[in-house]
């Protein structure tokens, strides 16, 4: 089980390590780790704990993705599970009420998409574009149009406390991947879910409950929203429902694609998805360190996709082949496919 | 001869494709190239078209050495070629289609109304009423296909190579594209036909050429050859006359069978007329008819793919609510589709994990099949079943047609089903893997299974079925049983609007 899963993000994880010694190279203090007051202090860390809401909606992603899906409606739902939760909290429910009522509004938006993909039968784009532009205006509703903040500490250590020297959002996103993981692969789930995502119809015929497989895909997606949206809030101690989580379903999008995950459904990695997230933080944290003005930072972060995703492509190899016969055969011996013109 | 081939080779990586095979055709000549999958059929026709380049050989067209090097200048020198997927595009018009890259131009534009007369001239003589300015799309596959011919004899005109174009029509569709045929080859032309059914290879060709792992095994006149001594000569050994042996079966008399399964009035408007269907234990019932007739629909309301708006289903125990596949599965149905690339298979899963994905499905994701036990059961069909393969952690997707039917078999054989419904077991698979699944269908059978089979081929649904039920025009028009049932008794069943019942069980 172990080696299939290690030769899986084999591309994932080395492109990760090579982009860190780069890092490194450049800024030999981006390996520095120390103790701080028990805390453990350094600019991984920092990318680990930055790179949460990501790593967690490219989980949710993970999955809806494998179903041949999209949720476009994860930033959206970040704010609303943002906004819901400082409500609670600001109107002194307690924290206990107040992440049950996020993650449910997490888990009932998704439930929303799932039921619009699977049931209506709306394209997997179309379905959560609706609550990807109403859920804002949702959270709005919910701030009533105010940045809300909060000083509730248990809250905020959320997202910025720590537990057993890491930060708890590095423990959050750890989590929920190996959980979602085991859930997963030590159940039939998702073998039916890749089932699914290849061939509904006949997956459908031989007995699988596609319908209710890709509900629970959203809902999951949007659990997973709800965790993120709850860091995102807990961090800066407010809500803000027009900012939370804004793009961040394009990134989770890139994770997964980062971590070879095909958009046309089918076999997934959920553990390459999250380090395709750590891989787009680390990208992030490195431009920054870099110091380049601004206006260059996406710049340079697209390039660097682009480079990503070419090297891990399996495209490259035939490329690389063509490129080897065209040039003059050292071996003879060796049969190159001919591509030239006919000979006269 | 308009077209001869002497010692033509090819090998791919050291595996030979083709060996030294000759082969010719006669100018008003209909040729038909046989084989098992693999024999090389498609390999030959790739070195006639260009696609390939020939190891060795020599090819000649009208006495003059030719040396095609692309499809297209083996059309130049006059050789096209029909697939059996329509390779036109279905988007433009049917004359856009047939003057694509040789538009009439006035001015440097196109000229609309002089490719309107150019395509109404070419396909002038094929008998097709159609208007050339709809697009291609609006028409049936049949009439596509006879654009596509029409496309390929003008461009080229010496020899048409036909492969496998008759695998997507009916009964009067081939009809249709056999008529064309005939009369291109009244005109002089050379045909070369491909199919794997052996009913159209003998209507229509004059002689037929059988390959055998990339070697010519023999060229005979159609007449002259008879249907054992030719699928003998495809597999590379004597056929065992089994066919023969159930046919002798049928003129017993039949062992009264308890009753599995009873439907009573089960129709959905638009897909078919309400039909009463009782099933035995371990009998097979066969559904004939053309396509769209109604075969796959009833079968499709049977398993609950739609639901039927009326009627009841019972077995022994008393009503079952078949609502839909899962409801059908838990009574003990299982259900084998026609189309096995869109509704059976689901390609980038391995073999093992298609051949459990049922038995996966009916006990809940919360109980995985141990992996232990998923290899055990794989193995064991794979074995059982004789699929050929490398392992069964290979892909499904990758495996040749028949032995992905094999697979799909397995997924059920794996759930011990009351009640199996093969849509089309057979089609598209070649002759050994044919043979293979008809004897696996009566072993099931042998142990109480009860079968529904649809299918096209007669002289299969004949030997291997108790009762045969006639459907026509999404209506169940007549039942045969012992001696009524033979592919002509059916074939008139299906062809004689308002004929009675011919007989009731």
């Amino acid at each position: 089980m172990m080696v299939p899963t290690l030769k899986r993000i084999a591309p994932q994880l080395s492109t990760l390590v090579a982009l860190i010694i780069l890092i490194t190279f450049i800024f030999p203090s981006f390996l520095n780790l120390s103790m701080v007051d028990g805390r453990l202090v350094g600019p991984l860390v920092d990318v680990a704990k930055r790179s949460a809401p990501v790593a967690l909606l490219a989980i949710g992603m993970t999955l809806v993705i494998a179903t041949k899906g999209i949720d476009l409606s994860v930033g959206a739902i970040i704010a609303i599970c943002g906004a819901s939760a400082a409500w609670a909290v600001s109107a002194g429910y307690g924290l206990g009420p107040a992440l049950v009522i996020a993650l449910s509004a997490g888990i009932a938006c998704g439930l929303w998409n799932g039921v619009l993909v699977s049931m209506v039968g709306i394209q997997p784009f179309v379905a959560t574009l609706i609550l990807m532009t109403a859920g804002r205006g949702i959270a709005q509703l919910i701030t009533e149009g105010r940045i809300l903040t909060f000083t509730d500490p248990s809250f905020g250590w959320i997202g910025s406390g720590t537990l057993f020297g890491l930060p708890v959002p590095v423990w959050l996103w750890l989590a929920t991947g190996v959980l979602m993981a085991l859930l997963l692969r030590r159940t039939a789930l998702g073998m039916l879910i890749e089932a699914v995502g290849i061939n509904r119809r006949a997956s459908a015929l031989s007995g699988v409950n596609a319908r209710v497989l890709l509900i629970a895909v959203y809902a999951a997606s949007g659990f997973c929203a709800a965790l993120a949206g709850l860091v995102v809030t807990a961090d800066i101690r407010g809500a803000d429902a027009n900012n939370a989580g804004l793009w961040l379903e394009l990134d989770a999008i890139l994770a997964v694609v980062i971590g070879g995950n095909s958009l046309l459904g089918g076999r997934f990695s959920i553990a390459a998805s999250v380090i395709g997230a750590l891989i787009i933080q680390t990208i992030n944290a490195g431009i920054l360190l870099g110091g380049f003005p601004p206006e260059y930072n996406l710049v340079i972060k697209a390039a660097l996709v682009v480079v990503i995703l070419v090297l891990q492509s399996p495209n490259l190899v035939t490329h690389f082949a063509f490129l080897r016969g065209a040039l003059p055969t050292r071996r003879p011996s060796e049969q190159v496919q001919q591509t030239g013109k006919p000979k006269p | 001869m308009l077209l001869t081939v002497k010692g033509l080779s090819k090998s791919f990586l050291g595996a030979r494709a083709l060996d030294a095979v000759d082969f010719d055709l006669a100018a008003g000549e209909v040729h038909a190239l046989l084989g098992e999958n693999g024999a090389g059929k498609s390999t030959l026709i790739k070195c006639l078209t260009g696609a390939y380049h020939r190891d060795a050989g020599e090819i000649a067209l009208d006495d003059q050495p030719i040396d095609p090097r692309s499809t297209s200048q083996a059309q130049d020198l006059g050789i096209g070629t029909v697939y059996q997927e329509v390779n036109l595009l279905p988007n433009l018009t049917v004359a856009q289609n047939l003057t694509f890259g040789r538009e009439p131009t006035r001015f440097g534009l196109v000229d609309a109304r002089a490719r309107t007369r150019m395509a109404r001239e070419m396909i002038e003589g094929y008998g097709l009423d159609i208007d050339v300015n709809r697009d291609l799309s609006s028409y049936s596959v049949a009439i596509q296909q006879i654009v596509a011919i029409a496309r390929a004899v003008s461009l080229s005109g010496k020899v048409l190579i036909l492969d496998e174009p008759t695998a997507s029509l009916d009964a009067r569709e081939v009809e249709m594209l056999f008529k064309v045929v005939r009369d291109l080859r009244s005109r002089g032309l050379g045909i070369i036909f491909i199919s794997h059914f052996l009913d159209q290879v003998f209507a229509i060709s004059d002689r037929i050429t059988v390959l055998r792992n990339g070697r010519k095994i023999i060229t005979e006149k159609t007449a002259e050859l008879d249907r054992v001594k030719l699928i003998e000569h495809m597999l590379g050994h004597a056929l065992e006359h089994e066919v023969e042996a159930q046919m002798a079966a049928h003129a017993d008399e039949q062992p009264v069978r308890p009753l599995a399964f009873s439907f009573r009035g089960i129709g959905r408007q638009g897909m078919i007329e309400p039909f009463d269907l009782d099933i035995h234990e371990g009998e097979v019932v066969g559904l004939a008819g053309l396509l769209g007739s109604g075969r796959t629909e009833s079968a499709e309301l049977l398993y609950g793919v739609r639901v039927a708006l009326t009627g009841e289903a019972r077995d022994a125990n008393g009503p079952i609510n078949i609502r839909n596949p899962r409801a059908a599965i838990a009574a003990g149905f299982g259900f084998a589709p026609e189309d096995r690339k869109t509704d059976g298979i689901v390609a980038d899963l391995t073999i093992r994990e298609n051949i459990v994905l049922a038995l996966q499905a009916s006990k809940g994701w919360m109980r995985p099949i141990p992996r232990a036990e998923q290899n055990r059961l794989a193995d064991d069909y794979i074995r059982r079943l004789d699929i050929r393969t490398t392992g069964r952690e290979k892909m499904i997707g990758e495996l040749s047609g028949g032995n992905q039917q094999k697979v799909i078999l397995a997924r059920w054989l794996a759930m011990n089903p009351r009640f199996l419904i093969l849509d089309e077991p057979t089609r598209g698979i070649d002759v050994g893997a044919h043979a293979e699944i008809l004897r696996l269908i009566r072993e099931l059978n042998a142990q109480g299974m009860s079968l529904l089979v649809i299918s096209s081929e007669l002289e299969e649904l004949v030997a291997a079925s108790d009762r045969i039920i006639v459907v026509r025009d999404r209506r169940h028009v007549a039942e045969l049983t012992g001696a009524d049932m033979t592919a002509d008794t059916i074939v008139r069943a299906i062809a004689a609007p308002g004929t009675a019942k011919e007989a009731t069980a």
